[in-house]
């Protein structure tokens, strides 16, 4: 299943596949690609904020981080098996 | 003779760096400022096992050499020898966190890269191994081409083991810098190095994952927030009543025994009415500020603060701001200052500039003497019901006030002066942590000891300055003193422009002086009502009985909301200078901010009125 990492469900491991670094933006690439995203990493939707579910919190390797939904619709991700 | 070594401690953000590097140092530690920026250089002597004196540079935590904020560009212009006012060091100290190698390692590799005599601290090995990680630490350091040891920093372990380490490492030559690799490739060798070192399953800490599932769960993380927020702002009054009452009596007795050591006169009036009853009037609120600043730290030291921007940020955005903006904040309700310096984290300029412009509308802990005074004079001590105090529920809605003209005010600027692209929120959520005793103690012994220079000093100094202004020239009889005085004469002046928003001449002469700092309003009046009172018995009795008798409340209600918006403290304007590198936004700041107050204390003051209140 390949999906952006926006309609993951919560708790379905995945890893990124690929990333539209170019839609991004400079500082947000940069801030992302600094948080350790990169093709080929573990990732995992945990939570969303409440109103609307936005932000959300995902697993990134082994860090926790929050990432707007925005932001996350650029990450494509491949949900694995458990 | 040659200087002593230096070494540079560096590490991501939450990877333990500081706690490390206090138990370096201990409390032989300087704190200063880079030259040019705001960022702190904090710096501390260490002793080696042989007695050898080294001298240890914490750089703030930065997740690559590629800086996205101030804080990580100094660290990268450190460690690559161009940061002005810094020499290079002699050897370095990373520190990783064990639970989280796959990040850690890129910046630790970066920073090898460059060729120094290096020591790798493991830091939070108890942590990794609680949660079932095993770290091949022989595997990592020849990997990494330097020794590793394994560090436990809030619990002491292997800190002579880094010392050792250290000893060897800065007498050691500096190897030629590797050529730059590019930084997915950085990236890739991390986390292949962190895979081959780590053994163990568990990805995210299963403490931070059960407290996340309440404290981020969309229906019980709001409701704890709230509750969180409003625990704090209680404390703040309820566990201060009691250390205030002692402040208040040490300082009876001060009077009272200055009194009696004085001959009568000038000079007794001075300091027993003028010096410790007025600063007096603002160290008795230290308790409280201390409480607020104690829930912040603790906040922040917890890891909820991250989840508390987390939470917000959608609020944020509809004021075109981020979660990123929800931290400097809520510092600013304990000051501004500390709250303008933490936008240094915001990247986006745009947004951060709009954060520092309202940073200002955040009810600080300097305006707690000034609502309180007033409050207490003119609002009746009764309840409205539900055990809800009238006098608190006032001091609630001046909170209230002050976050939504913020939110406003935000909304405004960023629909027009400040106008930019859409916002992002990226940011790590650090995994929990127990607070530890030492660092929060350490973090409020600062922020008392800074709080009563500021009375020691220019608020000492201000009243002593408006003491002499009231004073001379002796007003002959049938003159009122506050007014024939040199400073009743610039408060006259002041008076014109501010009687049509309901201010008398006592608020026009304290106006002046508490742009030096707001808490000198209250120690103006109190200087004012001294030196006018007939009697000795009159010139003592408390400021806000003098107020209750004097002031109609459109008045007193009138100088509240000019305190909500009223940007009183150049400290503030002087810090948003220097962040913003220049005039035009401070003045802006200034601008703005004084005509809201002067409209919405006219409003009050107008609506009020024709209330008949």
């Amino acid at each position: 299943m390949r999906v952006t990492l926006d309609q993951l469900p919560y708790h379905k491991p995945a890893i990124v596949a690929a990333i539209d670094w170019e839609s991004l933006g400079e500082t947000d690439a940069k801030r992302l690609r600094n948080l350790g995203f990169d093709e080929g990493v573990g990732v995992e939707a945990l939570h969303g904020a409440p109103f609307g579910r936005d932000p959300l919190a995902v697993r990134i390797g082994r860090m926790q981080v929050a990432i707007r939904r925005a932001q996350a619709r650029t990450i494509m991700v491949e949900a694995t098996a458990r | 003779m040659t200087a002593i070594p230096m070494v540079a401690v560096v590490g991501n953000p939450n990877a333990g760096k500081s706690a490390l590097f206090n138990m370096l140092t201990g409390a032989r530690q300087k704190v200063g400022n880079y030259p040019g920026v705001t960022v702190e250089r904090k710096s501390g002597r260490m002793a080696l096992g042989d007695g050898r004196p080294v001298e240890l540079v914490d750089l703030p935590g930065a997740y690559s050499l590629d800086a996205s904020s101030p804080d990580e560009a100094v660290t990268r212009d450190v460690v690559l020898g161009r940061q002005e006012g810094e020499r290079l060091p002699d050897a370095l100290l990373i520190v990783l966190d064990a639970t989280n190698l796959d990040n850690h390692l890129r910046f630790a590799l970066q920073v090898i890269g460059l060729g120094f005599p290096t020591v790798v601290a493991l830091n939070m090995v108890d942590l990794a191994r609680r949660d079932g990680l095993t770290i091949d630490k022989e595997r990592l350091a020849a990997e990494l081409g330097a020794p590793v040891i394994e560090t436990v920093a809030v619990r002491r372990r292997g800190i002579d083991e880094v010392k050792d380490a250290l000893g060897l490492a800065v007498v050691a030559e500096r190897q030629a810098a590797r050529p730059e690799e590019d930084f997915t490739g950085v990236q890739r060798r991390a986390r292949a190095i962190a895979s081959a070192a780590t053994t163990g399953q568990t990805l995210t800490r299963r403490s931070t994952v059960a407290i996340d599932k309440v404290v981020l769960n969309p229906v019980l993380g709001p409701i704890l927030f709230i509750a969180l927020m409003f625990l704090m702002f209680q404390a703040v009054f309820a566990w201060s009543e009691a250390p205030m009452g002692w402040i208040e009596s040490g300082q009876e007795w001060l009077g009272q025994a200055s009194a009696n050591a004085i001959p009568e006169g000038f000079f007794r009036d001075l300091v027993v009415q003028g010096l410790i009853a007025g600063v007096g009037a603002v160290v008795v609120f230290l308790p409280q500020i201390l409480i607020l600043f104690l829930f912040i730290l603790l906040l922040e030291a917890t890891g909820y603060m991250v989840r508390a921007a987390f939470l917000m940020d959608k609020l944020m955005a509809k004021a075109g701001l981020s979660g990123h903006a929800f931290i400097p904040l809520l510092s600013s309700f304990a000051c501004a200052i500390p709250g303008i310096m933490a936008t240094r984290t915001i990247e986006d300029p745009k947004q951060r500039l709009t954060t520092i412009l309202i940073a200002p509308l955040m009810t600080c802990s300097a305006r707690l003497p000034v609502y309180g005074v007033i409050i207490g004079a003119v609002i009746p001590a009764r309840t409205v019901g539900l055990g809800i105090g009238l006098q608190g529920l006032v001091m609630f809605g001046l909170y209230i006030l002050g976050i939504v003209g913020a939110l406003l005010a935000g909304l405004i600027l960023r629909n027009t002066v400040t106008k930019g692209a859409s916002q992002s929120f990226i940011m790590e959520m650090p995994k929990y942590q127990a607070p530890h005793l030492r660092p929060i103690l350490i973090g409020l012994w600062q922020r008392a000891w800074a709080f009563l220079k500021r009375a020691g000093g220019i608020i000492m100094a201000v009243t002593i300055a408006l003491w002499l202004l009231s004073s001379y020239p002796v007003a002959p009889e049938g003159q009122k003193q506050t007014e024939y005085s040199i400073a009743g004469r610039i408060a006259s002046g002041i008076e014109v422009v501010v009687r049509p928003i309901g201010f008398n001449h006592d608020i026009a002469l304290a106006l002046l002086p508490s742009m030096a700092a707001r808490e000198v309003a209250v120690t103006s009046l109190q200087t004012v009502y001294a030196i006018d009172a007939e009697d000795e018995d009159a010139a003592a009795s408390a400021v806000g009985d003098q107020i209750a008798a004097r002031w109609s409340l459109p008045t007193a209600l009138a100088f509240l909301i000019w305190f909500v918006f009223a940007p009183q403290c150049l400290s503030t304007i002087a810090v948003a200078r220097r962040e913003t590198n220049g005039w035009k936004w401070p003045l802006f700041m200034l601008g703005y901010l004084f005509a809201l107050a002067y409209v919405a204390a006219g409003a009050t003051y107008w609506i009020a009125t024709a209330a008949g209140l």
